[in-house]
């Protein structure tokens, strides 16, 4: 078994991390972030997350395979390119939607945002497949 | 709508297997409802062809690349469309009766509607880039039905081969489309075929034609790559009914019927495509004769009619493009029929050697009924159908000559020949006692019967509706021709050479069924002398040698060897480019550097010496982290908080990683000589001194405009997003992230396996 204080600073670094990786992934359009970080930050919390406990716990908390999450993260970015030729438009062109708010600038949501989370999703189940499977292999 | 037509059956792909799992059996009723609903929709579409309109759908794909998801329904590819779809409901519900309670009915059906698409996108694409997607997945979806008994060594040895024959020729055609689309500056069909004159004057016309030619031939089994067709007879019958008979060895004949126009015409056109498919009509014609089993006859017969449809093409007028069309459609008529015919005797009785087989009529009479209307067609008796284009054939052949019309005949006696071994020969005589399933020998289901009897019941329907039939090829002929043609079709019309050649093919066809025994005997030796199938199987022994000796050579296992490997090629490669593009500049501003920016330099540098110089491997690789970490903060004093970002977590992942490998390392000591360090010091200074090079000869002077002010002023117009990177990543340059991303999924899986892979064979290394 691994140390306590590791574990117990992981049951706690794990939500932080998985929400610090949501904040990067939403912001990063516009600020510094974006689906690849925050892939690579999701995969870093169950990375340390399955160093503390083992990989079986690990894949418990995780709610797919990471193998799976390779393949859902590779779909939602072909859909988002597909959604452009439902609208007449070239493969992967973007599509914007302005949702109107309150006193405030409209929201802008888009199809690259489903892409982004197609990356993100992506690079979690790369990252994580291969951790883990080296792991197990320990 | 048109695009819904065909990329519905991609979705019924999807849900069939799931829908097979919940209703097993009454499944195929339910999904034969599709290729009807699709019947309906191209006979819908056809009545406006039939008044002079087409029917187009456009919607840009990938423009830069001439690529459009373009569809364009004419009367060329709505006939072909409708044989699709038709033949397609029928063998859905025979499939159902034939594989019935297998419990990969579900996977026979998705890889089915897999096919079923992918044709119907075939005949209906206007963008050749399209319609080679859709080619070739018919290949792939054929693979996978060929190989549907995969545990068999002989199915997927036929699978693999229709593949390799059929998906090379693919991409031989691939190469001459986009000859194509260089000579002519398009890569839409209706575009291609409006400017033959210019295609046909062009340099790059005639290697073109060769490039397509080879797709098409391959495609449509002609000689000298027919083999793969009757080794494809290793699928379920259905498959062979639909797929290599009725449709997808037919997209080569559309292929040539839809290029005609542009292509056609010429010298080479008519030379090849005449002499390759008068050789096939031969070659399958005479390798029938030599066959007993069921369905190996039928697919000699196959080759053989594709051949004389290639001919004719090869040809080239509106006589012959009448004479192709017709008998493509009498043909997909009568085979489908004798195919599924075939499959129902095999079911019920379990063989299809014609030699076992007799007296089946009055057990399955329908199925005995099916066949011989089909039979009469196949061997040109009026008034059924292939009576009719039989007369055509001969017609245009007999203009052509004596050798073409020496061929013809040749391959009509031998349909006869065919059509009596397989629909006459099994049903009548007397029962006979012992069959391996002789118990249970009765007539079919009626999903089974009910493709053949309609299929045949067309054949002579056609044959006595001429005037509709001429109506309906009207549109498809004049497509195929390049010119508005008027088609006549009659039972009747006079005592023409034709007619005579006919009746007097008839006799001498009637008296070799008579003969089939001795002459069977006799030619059996022949049927296995070696063809074209030993340059096959010498190639591909070839190749896996090669590939052997290639690995041999490239891979040592050796970690060490590969870096060195890959670090001097980038060297090499990059440096001897970069001299001869004389890329080299002095560096126009000399440095001014801040002292935090020297310090941080300092850090990386000796980082990087700790790295090679540490006693443990811990250490080591802690090293690199920290020089990772020294480019991180780099990137940040530069302005590229991503960079930073990305580069801190990738360096802290990597150590993570290196960490998990340690266990599977060796002991950590110094092995290497003297010698082999000096080599690799050589080594590292060259690549680094490369990079160097590389980025000191950059700030000197720029090659091209800088693309970043584009970015940064288009950002946020056009993108939405004000952070430009990531606008890059996920917008301007998407497609080159979706790569990306795919590969590193690849990298994923390969990595997974070898690891999984490794941690079995130590496993069973240890039970034994």
């Amino acid at each position: 078994m691994t140390s306590f204080v590791l574990r117990v600073t992981t049951r706690y670094l794990l939500p932080l991390l998985l929400i610090f990786a949501v904040f990067l992934f939403m912001r990063g359009h516009n600020e510094p972030g974006g689906g690849f970080v925050a892939g690579l930050i999701a995969s870093a919390a169950f990375a340390l997350y399955a160093i503390a406990f083992g990989t079986d716990k690990a894949r418990r908390v995780l709610p797919l395979d990471p193998r799976v999450l390779i393949g859902i993260g590779l779909m939602v970015a072909l859909a988002s390119g597909v959604m452009g030729i439902l609208d007449e438009k070239p493969f992967l062109t973007g599509i914007w939607i302005k949702i109107p708010i309150f006193m405030a600038p409209p929201l802008e949501i888009g199809t690259p945002l489903l892409f982004d989370l197609g990356v993100f999703l992506a690079v979690t189940g790369v990252t994580l497949t291969i951790i883990f499977a080296l792991e197990e292999e320990v | 709508m048109i695009a819904l037509a065909v990329i519905s059956g991609f979705v019924f792909a999807l849900i069939s297997p799931w829908l097979t799992r919940r209703l097993q059996g009454a499944a195929g009723w339910l999904l034969s409802l599709l290729p009807l609903a699709q019947t309906i929709y191209f006979a819908a579409l056809m009545a406006k062809v039939l008044i002079g309109e087409t029917v187009t759908f456009s919607v840009p794909w990938s423009p830069a690349l001439g690529l459009q998801f373009s569809f364009r329904a004419d009367g060329l590819g709505l006939l072909f469309a409708l044989l699709i779809s038709g033949i397609g409901t029928l063998i859905v519900l025979y499939g159902s009766g034939y594989l019935k309670g297998n419990p990969d009915l579900g996977r026979f059906y998705g890889w089915l509607f897999v096919f079923m698409a992918a044709m119907l996108g075939v005949v209906l694409s206007d963008n050749l880039i399209l319609l080679f997607v859709f080619w070739e997945l018919t290949s792939l979806s054929s693979f996978m039905l060929i190989g549907f008994k995969h545990e068999e060594e002989r199915s997927r040895a036929a699978a693999l081969q229709a593949l390799l024959v059929t998906g090379l020729g693919g991409l031989v055609m691939l190469a001459g489309f986009i000859l194509l689309g260089q000579a002519s500056g398009s890569y839409e069909l209706s575009t291609l075929l409006a400017i033959g004159d210019e295609i046909r004057s062009s340099a790059l016309y005639l290697p073109a034609l060769i490039l397509i030619l080879i797709g098409a031939f391959t495609k449509s089994a002609q000689f000298p790559f027919h083999f793969w067709l009757p080794n494809a007879m290793e699928a379920p019958t259905p498959v062979s009914a639909y797929l290599h008979s009725a449709t997808m060895v037919k997209a080569g004949i559309y292929l040539l019927a839809r290029l005609n126009p542009a292509l056609g015409g010429t010298p080479a056109w008519q030379t090849i495509v005449t002499v390759i498919g008068a050789a096939t009509m031969l070659v399958g014609g005479y390798l029938a004769l030599t066959q007993t089993d069921l369905k190996r006859l039928l697919a000699y017969s196959t080759v053989a009619a594709l051949g004389a449809m290639t001919m004719l093409i090869g040809i080239g007028d509106s006589l012959a493009i009448k004479g192709a069309l017709t008998f493509l459609l009498a043909h997909a008529l009568y085979k489908g029929s004798l195919f599924m015919v075939a499959g129902s005797i095999d079911h019920e009785t379990g063989t299809r050697d014609v030699t076992h087989l007799r007296g089946l009529g009055r057990l399955m009479p329908f199925t005995a009924g099916a066949a011989a209307l089909a039979a009469l067609s196949m061997a040109g008796l009026p008034p059924l159908f292939g009576f009719i284009t039989k007369e055509v054939l001969y017609e245009r052949s007999l203009e052509a000559g004596a050798w073409i019309s020496a061929a013809a005949i040749f391959f009509a006696l031998s349909n006869i020949f065919v059509a009596g071994l397989v629909a006459v020969a099994p049903f009548w005589g007397r029962t006979r006692a012992s069959y391996p399933d002789q118990a249970k020998v009765h007539e079919a289901p009626f999903s089974m019967f009910l493709g053949p009897v309609i299929l045949a019941g067309l054949g002579l329907l056609a044959g006595v509706s001429l005037g509709s039939v001429a109506h309906l090829l009207e549109p498809a002929i004049s497509a195929s021709a390049g010119q508005a043609v008027k088609v006549k079709l009659s039972l009747w019309h006079g005592l023409t050479p034709a007619l005579i050649l006919s009746l007097l093919t008839l006799l001498v066809g009637s008296i070799m069924y008579m003969a089939r025994r001795p002459i069977q005997r006799i030619l059996a030796a022949t049927g296995k002398m070696p063809g074209p199938e030993r340059l096959y199987a010498a190639s591909l022994n070839g190749l896996i040698s090669f590939a052997g000796a290639l690995t041999r050579f490239m891979q040592s296992g050796y970690l060490r060897y590969y870096l060195t490997t890959t670090i001097l090629a980038t060297v090499v490669g990059v440096s001897v480019t970069f001299f001869a593009r004389g890329g080299w500049h002095w560096p126009a501003r000399v440095l001014d550097l801040r002292f935090y920016e020297v310090g941080l330099a300092v850090f990386i540098l000796l980082a990087a010496i700790n790295a090679t110089r540490s006693p443990s491997r811990l250490s080591a690789v802690a090293s690199m982290g920290v020089a990772g970490y020294g480019i991180a903060l780099l990137y940040l004093l530069y302005g590229a908080p991503d960079l930073a970002m990305t580069q801190f977590l990738i360096e802290s992942l990597t150590v993570v990683l290196f960490v998990l490998a340690f266990y599977h390392l060796p002991h950590f000591a110094r092995l290497s000589k003297p010698a082999s360090r000096a080599r690799d010091i050589v080594i590292s200074l060259l690549a680094g001194g490369m990079m160097t090079m590389l980025v000191l000869s950059l700030l000197g002077g720029q090659a091209f405009p800088s693309i970043s002010e584009y970015f940064a002023e288009n950002s946020y117009p056009l993108a939405h997003g004000r952070n430009v990177v990531n606008v890059i990543l996920v917008d301007f340059r998407g497609t080159d992230t979706l790569g990306e991303i795919t590969v590193l999924g690849i990298a994923a899986i390969g990595v997974y396996a070898l690891l999984k892979l490794r941690g079995q064979k130590k496993n069973t290394g240890g039970n034994s």
